[in-house]
């Protein structure tokens, strides 16, 4: 076993093996409206602003948020498609950051991303067969009869049959391009997978295939996975743990149970009260709160970052002025707010069962 | 009480008088035609709306939910073609109109919010352009002072921040939120009786999507404004809709009052339906029950029901598998009105008022 080194960056007090991923303080900036022929400056956005936590082996994590809040950049932080503008990704003990080219390149089979957009994503003009082959062809892997036999292997696991392989992708439904992209995924036996938004472009019946699948591999292949998504059934349905990102900042972490039944932040609260209820008796009796604004509005210097909407803060000097912590109000439970847990009996009255 | 089942043709309101429509739609069918073959995307689908009712359709992509939209409102465009059915606004049949007749019914009587408002914006016109467009198209006595100050008075309703600056912006300096209102503001600019609404919060965010619902729930509460909500989205129908039409394969496959349908799905596509998604007010056990399959392919529409080989009940029946089930009226429980097309909606019916027997 690797590095034993405990850290506090990622937030888990707990007494738990080395998590397979660790992310600490992680930052990334990008230039907007910027032009060197014209020597313009431009903007910083700070994308991702300080983002910590980890992942153990075997286990979802999941970064929820709006567009914009920085989820899937972090993922690209992860597998080094972007290179961070500070922090540190460290992958089974090792830190990425310093990786050459090609040990990174090594490293990456072990790492492995699924995209949202199963008609972007594969090339139209390759078979599955030869789609599913290719990571094996880019990283040398067996030789040609192995290959092959693995494919099959792989595409069976995802529920494609061999004849099926030789199809192109504009032959395939939605939810079977996207078993096709996790087939190549997989097919290099990776222990880490982020899946970015999987399911989003899916419809509810065949969303409900692809999670169950997502599902059954993970424990098949003691898979750890990094579940981007902004769907929260859906990531309710799915995660163990989560961080509820807000303009590329962590609000609020922990544990599903605890997300979901006692948000400690007003923003995780507004997001659980905005999510319509498929249940027309459980909606009339809801309490909605409406969030003022949008996330796209511009970050007003000092102060907590969602005070501008906060449906408590908005009016407090102190959100005003202070930027709160990301600390933990309860063992295992982050939240970035100076009145933790002050929103949650105006959201969910029925749900706040004391344990 | 009675608990008889009754067969009959779409057709039944599920309120008692029937000519207080401001909408009516029978039968309709549209198809799309390529050397591939016909889809035939809507097939035979009725719909009534009263003043002030909301509506929802819901289904998934390929159901026929948007071709039905573009199809009540003469907008379905080559390879598309509307080759059958009456659509009866307030009282008379646009589906006979030509283009010329129909531009003037659109937008006024009748109009539609899209999905996506980037695409339904012109990029080179001021929002203020666009709205005015098309307030002085129906209301040309206005002027032009007029339907400028209309237009302002329009964005303010939709909440739209500093109206009286930002009606001269061009829609990319709007958030996508933003846009949104534009368009409905566009919509409901003359007043219309009906709004149609087209995954009108699919392409927004969360708290975005909650911020633009309220406010088309208050807009049309004021005006008393019809709308018919398409979505994919069973918890904005829970949240919106008095009465639901489930589509699956172009097909009404059951209607019903909201609360009834929710409380008792008859189709067994509409239970499966509910039971695949994940639910944010229930913490989910064991895997999700998931619809095996994939929707048929419209072009070679086989015999029987459309649902049969991804159906729990009745996969593998033979009435299921060559007979195509009428629409049945089920009676005795909840509001009353409901309708499904299954060949098992009976037993179903009955299935329910037993439990609810038990359970009272």
């Amino acid at each position: 076993m690797s590095s034993t080194e405990s850290t506090q960056a990622a937030g888990n007090g707990h007494d738990e093996p080395a998590p397979l991923l660790r992310v600490e303080g992680l930052k990334k900036d990008f230039i907007s409206g910027g032009s060197r022929m014209l020597g313009r400056a431009g903007n910083v956005v700070h994308a991702v602003d300080d983002v910590s936590f980890s992942v153990a082996r075997g286990e979802t994590f999941g970064l929820v948020g709006e567009s914009g809040c920085g989820k899937s950049t972090v993922a690209r932080c992860i597998l080094r498609l972007l290179e961070p503008t500070a922090g540190r990704i460290v992958f089974d003990g090792v830190d990425i950051g310093p990786l050459a080219a090609d040990e990174m390149r090594r490293l990456r089979r072990r790492m492995q991303i699924v995209f949202q957009d199963p008609f972007g994503s594969l090339n139209p003009r390759m078979n599955v067969e030869a789609i599913v082959k290719e990571p094996l062809v880019i990283h040398r892997i067996g030789e040609q009869h192995e290959r092959s036999n693995r494919v099959i292997e792989t595409l069976e696991l995802v529920g494609v049959t061999e004849q099926q392989a030789r199809r192109k992708p504009h032959e395939f439904s939605g939810g079977q391009r996207q078993r096709i992209a996790l087939a190549r995924a997989l097919i290099l036996q990776p222990d880490l997978v982020i899946l970015d938004e999987p399911v989003s472009a899916l419809d509810v019946s065949i969303q409900a295939q692809v999670l169950n699948l997502l599902r059954e591999l993970q424990e098949r292949l003691n898979l750890t996975y990094v579940f981007i998504v902004h769907d929260l059934a859906v990531a309710e349905y799915f995660c163990d743990r989560l961080a509820v990102l807000y303009l590329g900042a962590v609000m609020e972490l922990t544990d599903r149970e605890r997300l979901f039944r006692a948000p400690l932040h007003p923003y995780t609260g507004a997001l659980l009260s905005a999510v319509p209820v498929p249940d027309p008796a459980v909606e009339r009796e809801r309490e909605h709160v409406v969030l003022a604004g949008e996330v796209s509005d511009e970050l007003a210097t000092g102060g907590c970052r969602f005070k501008a909407r906060c449906p408590i803060g908005r009016d407090r000097d102190i959100c005003g002025e202070e930027e709160p912590a990301l600390i933990a109000h309860e063992s295992g439970h982050l939240a970035a707010c100076h009145f933790p847990g002050e929103l949650h009996w105006l959201v969910e009255p029925s749900a706040s069962e004391e344990s | 009480m009675s608990t008889s089942v009754a067969e009959h043709g779409q057709g039944a309101g599920l309120s008692p008088e029937h000519g207080g429509h401001v909408l009516r739609v029978a039968g309709l069918q549209s198809e799309f035609r390529s050397r591939r073959g016909t889809v035939k995307a809507v097939r035979a689908v009725s719909l009534e709306l009263e003043p002030g009712q909301r509506v929802g359709i819901v289904g998934e992509s390929g159901s026929g939910k948007s071709a039905f939209a573009l199809s009540v409102l003469g907008l379905l465009e080559p390879p598309g073609y509307v080759v059958g059915g009456e659509v009866i606004l307030n009282g008379r049949n646009i589906a006979e109109l030509d283009d010329r007749q129909m531009q003037t019914v659109r937008g006024k009587e009748i109009s539609i919010v899209f999905q996506d408002p980037m695409s339904a914006l012109n990029p080179v016109k001021t929002i203020g352009q666009q709205i005015t467009e098309t307030i002085r198209k129906h209301q040309p006595q206005l002027g032009k002072k007029g339907a400028r100050a209309a237009a302002i008075e329009l964005l303010r309703d939709v909440e739209v921040p500093a109206a009286g600056r930002r009606i001269d912006d061009y829609p990319h300096q709007y958030s996508g939120g933003m846009r949104q209102r534009v368009m409905i503001a566009i919509a409901l600019a003359n007043q219309p009786n009906v709004l149609i609404a087209d995954e009108p919060t699919t392409a927004l965010d969360v708290t975005t999507q909650a911020q633009v619902l309220t406010l088309l729930d208050r807009l049309v509460t004021e005006r008393g404004t019809a709308v018919i909500l398409i979505t994919h989205n069973l918890g904005i129908v829970a949240q919106f809709c008095d009465v639901v039409y489930v589509m699956y394969a172009g097909r009404v496959v059951e209607r019903a009052a909201t609360a009834d349908l929710f409380a008792h799905p008859v189709h067994p596509y509409t239970e499966a339906l509910l039971r695949a998604v994940p639910r944010p007010d229930q913490l989910a056990q064991g895997p999700l029950p998931s619809i095996p399959g994939a929707p048929p392919n419209l072009a070679e529409v086989a015999p029987g029901c459309s649902f049969e080989s991804r159906c729990p009940l009745g996969r593998g029946h033979k009435l299921c598998r060559t007979e195509v089930p009428v629409s049945t009226a089920a009676i005795g429980f909840g509001s009353g009105g409901a309708t499904a097309e299954c060949h098992f909606a009976k037993e179903r019916v009955a299935e329910y008022l037993d439990g609810d027997a038990t359970t009272a």
